[in-house]
């Protein structure tokens, strides 16, 4: 009974670690977050020639969402083999919404 | 002599998706995201096509403020961590930290919405900037208004589950939907990312 309800409390503890571990790094996406928005913001009030800021302004757009999946949504931990396939389908479909509509409409 | 799972006391390391209906629910949920990202590709996609189609109306660069926008952004990436603070506390079975921690995001969320109401009545009062009012408008509005109507339903969403479930404590009931709400409220933050980036820094660049 004893040996019972010690392994439980190793496994609490270990669970414990590793989800404050979990936590940590999802505490430093979010600071990468912010200094991307940041910078994002930077540039446009810096007036940074568009040709330029453009560009960069969407990659970081683009990277931060990767980081609100990965680290937020969970989707770097196990059994999300499905979640990652039905997201990138998603993000597969939208960006060729996107593209046909801007090319499509031009009035 | 099992102990019983339903209890708070046992609960296994990831309650949310501990149970089969925890797990078709996670599955069913990432499902509907990935859909919802299409709706919000075509709703984008309009924007981009007539953000310059201003007829007599005020065009972007007249009507936005980079400092609210950033207010804004600033608030909903803050809600998204703390929401993921509330999950950290449930994984650790800790329900009364959870709530906590969800009533913060709740607080940001009713912020960000409070802000994105007063733009939006300042655009129409003080640039007769409307719905009606253009192309350009139409779509700002379609698409921002979206977004803004998502952030809505998730802060109701989590008042519900927060007011149903206070004298139940955390069980393997009510986990799986405490984690679904905070996926879609991640979601939304994604949107929003897209949003500030496209329609608001892009419009000032």
């Amino acid at each position: 009974m004893a040996n019972h309800s010690n392994i439980n409390d190793e496994k609490r503890e270990f669970y414990k670690s590793r989800n404050k571990q979990e936590m940590k790094m999802q505490v430093y996406t979010f600071v990468m977050m912010i200094a991307f928005t940041l910078v994002a913001f930077g540039l446009v009030l810096a007036e940074v020639d568009a040709m330029f800021t453009i560009p960069i302004i969407l990659v970081l757009a683009g990277v931060q969402v990767l980081f609100q999946l990965y680290y937020f949504m969970h989707m770097n931990t196990a059994g999300h083999e499905w979640p990652a396939a039905m997201i990138y389908s998603g993000i597969f479909a939208a960006a060729l919404t996107v593209l046909a509509l801007a090319t499509i409409v031009w009035w | 002599m099992a102990d019983d799972m339903l209890k708070s006391g046992n609960l296994p390391e990831h309650p949310e998706r501990a149970t089969l209906e925890g797990s078709n629910k996670f599955m069913g949920f990432w499902f509907f995201l990935g859909g919802e990202t299409v709706l919000f590709a075509s709703l984008f996609g309009t924007f981009l096509a007539l953000r310059n189609s201003n007829a007599e109306g005020p065009a972007r660069e007249d009507v936005f403020g980079l400092g609210l926008v950033f207010i804004m952004t600033i608030i909903l990436l803050t809600s998204s961590l703390t929401s993921v603070y509330a999950m950290y506390h449930m994984r650790n079975h800790s329900f009364k930290k959870m709530q906590l921690w969800l009533g913060v995001t709740v607080a940001l969320g009713l912020a960000f919405l409070g802000f994105e109401i007063y733009e939006f009545v300042h655009y129409v009062h003080d640039y007769e900037f409307g719905f009606r009012t253009s192309a350009f408008g139409s779509a700002f509005y379609t698409l921002v208004g979206f977004h803004g109507a998502h952030v809505a339903f998730g802060l109701l969403w989590f008042i519900t589950l927060m007011i149903r479930n206070n004298k139940r404590g955390l069980n393997l009931y009510n986990a799986p939907k405490f984690y679904i709400a905070s996926l879609y409220w991640h979601f939304i933050d994604v949107v929003w990312v897209f949003i500030f980036t496209v329609v608001y820094l892009m419009g000032m660049v």
